[in-house]
């Protein structure tokens, strides 16, 4: 029974995984070239700021709350990174901490105002997201190039990978936070108060776990992984401009529960992240492999898989709560 | 002390602190605005800042009805999908219109494609279904509001842009455009809709048990069930009947411009209607609700827009400013930051409100 138990925790992972799985198996069989560790390698190269991001959103649905100013704070750190370096002059030794400790000031003033005046999350971080975009634009309304010579170098740099492949080095940032991530949720005094947070705040409090201090904490972290998605998207883009990852915080909140992290809190996988993000990046090279189809199916594919995902997890918690009550 | 007594039932009322925001923003604007309250007749139409602001406003009044009862159902309760159900509504009626220029017997008449009224009635028709779509997520299947939402809003563009090709399209019958920048007595046809739409709802929801329903199952949906409400029922027709609100928001915006583009048409309104919700004094957790307090919320946003452009300060800064309001104003109704100000306003209260007023 117990064992059974587990089998049902972790059983949206294990979907999310045979999906992705899947997805690449039909690409292989479907199209010639698929099938090559450079494709899959692509699609970390290309999608390295959006596991970033969501591996600190994961965190932050874990505690039941929910973030949508993480695309805008991307943009906010490209724009200002850019225009450190481009209109300053300043070198980029000193931008990049800066910008993870204006990330990190961004997440702890939202999970501040979130925590201590009970404001709704939506709420704050929506305006949150007014405010990144806005200072955006007060930076400039125009696109900023970076020529930096530090940020071409890190975006050019290849590092050479068995078989004649390679991987750059956002996917080792990305891979770094992933590992990070999964200890600091599975491992840590943190990520245990987190879930418990999520799985229920009130006996968190009256079991004296630090609720408070961990609420602003994970939007801190939030705020620190999105900035280091913003380093990265600089990396990728290497420009800074004020609509620079519209909507991307709703990809990463895709990503997050399609990788079996319910917007309900208590439950999350980090790892699960990873495959959410991985499962939008297989759904676009099967379409650029495809040739036909507009971009525009990719949102509507994405869709119908959350939708999918969203309904399965519902069948799955009312089984189990069935079997609680005949228990 | 009648005055004091009555002073004080307003200022312990949902509206209280909306109205104080309304009246800060114009009485900002009365002191730093030139000619923001005067209104002159050009062609028998009334012109003003205050009708201009009304007449931009009234998409987002409409959308804040329909959000005003989703949110009112309680447990998370939000449509997120109504920016996304703009843009697919006005591409629904752009393409059914479209339209062209033609000579028919050496006279220039407008050609649709298919009858506006046909056009108006399968985007109003496609909207609802979406809302619907919504409800049957939320009420019947039993997922989180937000998340249910999530997909609509995620797939919506790509639904919009599916319909116009992705291209942007544009509507070349005149009288479609009636509907965004037509007058009516003098004034804009748009205000028109706000009213007759709104009268509507406060009718369904203050003469009838309806709106008693809503705020019994926003404070609590098992309590209500009990008492015999069939909660999934109600839940479901205002997610359908928010659907049909970002339907015809969607309309006017798409007349407005005389054209629909599925990427950009109603983006990030979803926000700004929920801004409105709760600017509007209302709890976002649900339960008691006030429509009037939503209208002011979107009169308090476009006035905040409005001003910003009439002051001359670069549009740029316009998201700041909300930014920086909505803040503040969040910070006022909450009971937390009050009982702060009141700890410490025993000693310095001056000061306290010096900073909010500085803020705003």
């Amino acid at each position: 029974m117990g064992k059974l138990k587990l089998n049902y925790k972790y059983i949206s992972l294990y979907i999310t995984i045979l999906l992705f799985s899947g997805l690449f198996a039909a690409g292989s069989m479907l199209y010639d070239g698929f099938f090559s560790l450079q494709v899959l390698l692509n699609m970390l190269i290309d999608n390295a700021f959006l596991i970033v991001t969501a591996i600190g959103m994961t965190f932050v649905l874990i505690i039941g709350g929910i973030d949508i100013s993480v695309g805008a704070v991307i943009a906010l750190i490209c724009m200002l990174s850019a225009h450190l370096l481009s209109v300053r002059h300043i070198s980029a030794f000193i931008v990049l901490p800066a910008m993870l400790l204006v990330g990190m000031a961004f997440g702890f003033g939202q999970g501040y105002l979130i925590q201590k005046f009970k404001l709704q999350p939506f709420i704050a971080t929506l305006a949150g997201m007014f405010l990144a975009r806005g200072l955006c634009y007060v930076i400039s309304i125009d696109t900023i190039m970076i020529s930096d010579p530090f940020y071409m170098q890190m975006s050019t740099y290849k590092i050479p990978m068995p078989f004649d492949t390679h991987i750059s080095i956002s996917v080792v940032i990305a891979l770094a936070t992933l590992l990070a991530g999964l200890y600091l949720a599975n491992f840590t005094k943190f990520g245990r108060t987190a879930y418990a947070i999520g799985g229920n705040e009130q006996s968190a409090v009256l079991m004296g776990l630090p609720v408070a201090r961990t609420k602003i904490l994970v939007y801190t972290l939030n705020g620190f992984c999105s900035a280091l998605a913003g380093i990265v998207f600089s990396f990728y883009m290497l420009s800074g401009y004020g609509l620079h990852g519209v909507g991307l915080e709703m990809d990463a909140i895709a990503s997050v529960v399609i990788g079996g992290t319910p917007l309900s809190g208590g439950i999350g996988f980090v790892t699960g992240t990873l495959f959410g993000v991985l499962i939008q990046g297989a759904i676009q090279t099967l379409i650029m492999f495809q040739g036909t189809l507009s971009s525009w199916w990719t949102k509507i594919a994405i869709a119908s898989l959350l939708c999918v995902f969203i309904i399965l997890h519902k069948l799955i918690i009312s089984r189990r709560e069935g079997r609680k009550s005949i228990a | 002390m009648s005055i004091k007594e009555g002073w004080e039932r307003f200022s312990k009322s949902q509206l209280f602190w909306p109205i104080l925001a309304l009246a800060i923003v114009l009485l900002f604007n009365l002191i730093f605005t030139k000619d923001f309250f005067s209104i002159e007749i050009k062609e028998g139409h009334l012109y003003g800042v205050a009708i201009d602001i009304l007449n931009r406003a009234a998409p987002l009044m409409i959308l804040a009805t329909g959000m005003t009862l989703v949110i009112a159902t309680g447990g998370g309760g939000v449509d997120v999908s109504v920016g996304s159900v703009i843009a697919i509504s006005g591409a629904v009626a752009a393409a059914l219109i479209g339209g062209s220029l033609q000579y028919v017997d050496g006279v220039q008449q407008f050609v649709t494609n298919v009858s506006m009224p046909v056009a108006i009635l399968a985007a109003l028709a496609v909207a609802t279904l979406l809302g619907a779509w919504n409800g049957f997520l939320v009420a019947k299947i039993g997922i989180q509001p937000i998340v249910a939402t999530l997909i609509l809003l995620v797939a919506g563009r790509g639904l919009a842009q599916l319909v116009t090709q992705g291209q942007i399209i544009t509507i070349y019958y005149k009288p479609f455009s009636y509907i965004g920048t037509g007058f009516l007595l003098g004034l804009p046809f748009t205000i028109f809709i706000v009213a007759a739409l709104f009268g509507l709802t406060y009718y369904m929801v203050r003469k009838t048990a309806m709106g008693l329903f809503i705020e019994s199952i926003g404070i609590n949906a098992s309590a209500s069930r009990f008492s015999g409400i069939n909660v999934s029922k109600y839940v479901f027709m205002v997610y359908a009947f928010c659907g049909f609100c970002a339907g015809v928001a969607g309309l006017i915006i798409c007349s407005n411009v005389s054209s629909a583009d599925g990427n950009n048409a109603g983006l990030f309104m979803e926000l700004d209607a929920i801004l409105a919700v709760a600017l509007g004094g209302n709890s976002t957790s649900g339960g008691r609700f006030t429509l009037v307090g939503s209208l002011i919320g979107a009169l308090v946003i476009q006035s905040i827009t409005t001003s910003i452009y009439a002051l001359g300060v670069p549009p740029e800064i316009t998201l700041v400013v909300k930014a920086l309001v909505v803040i503040a104003i969040c910070l006022m109704q909450s009971e937390e930051f009050r009982k702060t100000l009141q700890r410490k306003g025993s000693t310095n209260r001056g000061n306290q409100c010096g900073k909010i007023e500085a803020k705003l």
